[in-house]
């Protein structure tokens, strides 16, 4: 440092002189550099605004409304067009102005939503009560190691287990009863459930644990207070594929599982159009269980997705 | 209450001992600054005292109701704003609503955010963050402060702004402030007392005192940063071998 003469190595020579203060040098890091209270609030205040991005206002972006509705819309003259070759029979492969014309049908006959209905209230209430079993599970395995360890394994293995799997012995148990169907939707949904809420736990940083402790949070208020919070992101991603799993395995019950006191949905639907040879119904009711997946995750899921990483500042950057 | 560290000792299992016979008075409304270069177990001598350690020898003694916590990085939680991040403190400390929110409101004001309450962390600046992580450490309402390189993320204008804030609230509220860093100059800026820590095992092997003229005058200010930075040089060079 002798070689290098810098304001600090000056400074002892210039102790004597430096007492008044018309003389006083500001030196950042060293001593108080803001004159008093007042001063102070005005510089942290200048620094707050220089500091903090302006807010940019949201307005509605019609890219996202109308390149799927583009894709969509190429997506079916691809298909008229494919049919319009007459590789194969009409009724083997009906195009897209035949299996409309036979939704029309279907919603004549009231048959259509008697079917949506009848399975979007199974899914929707399978689903809830599969939320509720789910959480409190979940919370427990992720917060109790011991717990955890004798039970995760089966908990991830049963998720990799089709729920399908689950049909037959089902129908043993309930017969064909709507319990059937709501036992094959506990076996897809609970699973998921629980593992992306203990994954959601598992991403938690440490710190907001050690926090947590700091500010004196006992064992319960962490695991409400601060552990569930802090894993949504990765609890609601874990709803979602319960949802989804969910509703794959109620159109799999209700496929396989037709008649007794089991009520008209979707998957019956199907499942008719089958018996019949009729592909029309068949393709309608494929494209009716799909639009009902998109339009939940469109409606449901995907709002409160982008609000919660909108709110916690982790939406700036992504392709959403 | 003072805290009183006495031949304090910590390892990790068989490994080397991070602290050893580590020696120190703190007096009630005292600021020190406990200075040392990487992996003196400055932070380990924190979360013993914060009680979020134990030690493996020796005795300490602090507050019985603990100490207020501040890190190095915030640590807000996103979910909440800045003014929940300060209620959930006070709630779990078993506030009633009603006074949550008037001693939230009191506590931003303290750090001159009164406007930025309803923000979220992730609208927030560093050194407003940092702000909002001293006020709820500040609510905790605890004489003990430990602070763990609060101030080492944060760019040089603002850390010599936080200087001058946290000097000012140290001296409204009373407390006790024990302040880890590595950065000497931030100790002699900030603390009445530098205590020294060596490295591996650490120990406290000297001490200054900063008077009130050091706070005005650069000159005494930049000699004593001299000496100090001199002494923990030395330190260093001994684990060149």
């Amino acid at each position: 440092m002798p070689s290098n003469p810098t304001p600090l190595a000056e400074a002892p020579m210039s102790t004597s002189s430096s007492t008044e203060p018309e003389t006083r040098k500001v030196h950042a890091a060293l001593t108080r550099t803001s004159t008093g209270h007042e001063d102070l609030r005005e510089l942290e205040a200048g620094l707050d605004s220089l500091q903090s991005d302006a807010l940019r206002k949201h307005r509605i972006d019609w890219s996202r409304v109308l390149l799927p509705i583009a894709a969509l819309v190429v997506l079916v003259l691809a298909w008229q067009f494919y049919v319009s070759l007459g590789f194969k029979r009409r009724d083997l492969v009906p195009g897209p102005l035949d299996v409309l014309g036979q939704i029309g049908v279907l919603w004549g006959e009231a048959k259509l939503q008697e079917a949506v209905w009848t399975s979007l209230q199974r899914g929707i209430v399978g689903f809830l009560i599969s939320v509720a079993i789910a959480t409190p599970v979940g919370l427990l395995l992720a917060q109790v190691a011991p717990l955890r360890r004798a039970f995760g394994p089966l908990i991830s293995g049963l998720q990799v287990l089709p729920s399908v799997a689950w049909v037959p012995a089902a129908i043993i148990w309930f017969g064909l009863t709507d319990a059937t169907v709501y036992f094959v939707v506990f076996m897809g949904a609970i699973p998921s459930i629980i593992n992306g809420l203990i994954s959601g736990v598992d991403q938690i940083p440490p710190q907001y644990r050690r926090v947590g402790t700091v500010l004196g949070a006992n064992r319960l208020q962490m695991a409400i207070q601060i552990i569930l919070p802090a894993a949504l992101p990765g609890y609601l991603s874990g709803l979602k594929q319960g949802w989804a799993f969910s509703w794959r395995s109620l159109m799999a019950a209700e496929i396989i599982a037709v008649g007794g006191t089991i009520g008209f949905g979707l998957g019956s639907l199907l499942d008719q159009g089958r018996d019949l040879s009729d592909m029309a119904i068949v393709m309608a009711a494929i494209l009716l269980i799909l639009a009902v997946g998109i339009l939940i995750e469109l409606l449901v899921f995907g709002p409160i997705e982008k609000r919660l990483l909108r709110s916690r500042g982790l939406l700036a950057g992504s392709t959403r | 209450m003072p805290v009183v560290l006495e031949q304090l000792g910590k390892r990790f299992g068989d490994g080397a001992p991070v602290l050893e016979d580590v020696n120190a008075t703190i007096a009630s409304g005292e600021f020190v600054a406990l200075l040392g270069a990487s992996g003196c177990g400055k932070s380990t001598l924190l979360n013993i005292m914060a009680g979020l350690e134990a030690p493996t020898s020796g005795a300490l003694e602090v507050p019985s109701d603990g100490a207020a916590f501040m890190f190095q990085d915030a640590a807000l939680f996103p979910w909440l704003t800045a003014r929940e991040n300060i209620e959930l403190a006070l709630k779990l400390r078993g506030l009633g609503k009603a006074e949550r929110r008037v001693k939230a409101d009191e506590l931003l004001e303290l750090v001159h955010l009164g406007e930025a309450g309803d923000k979220r962390p992730h609208e927030l600046s560093g050194g407003m963050r940092q702000r909002v992580a001293l006020a709820r450490a500040l609510s905790q309402d605890r004489q003990l402060l430990l602070m763990d390189e609060p101030f080492a993320a944060l760019d040089a204008i603002t850390r010599d702004l936080l200087h001058d804030e946290l000097e000012r609230i140290w001296k409204e509220t009373g407390r006790t402030i024990v302040f880890v860093t590595h950065n000497v100059r931030e100790a002699v800026r900030l603390g009445q007392r530098v205590l020294l820590l060596s490295s591996r095992p650490g120990r406290v092997v000297q001490e200054w005192a900063v008077t009130e003229d050091h706070r005005t005058d650069a000159g005494l200010a930049g000699q004593l940063t001299g000496v100090i930075t001199a002494r923990l040089r030395e330190e260093i060079r001994r684990h060149a071998k």
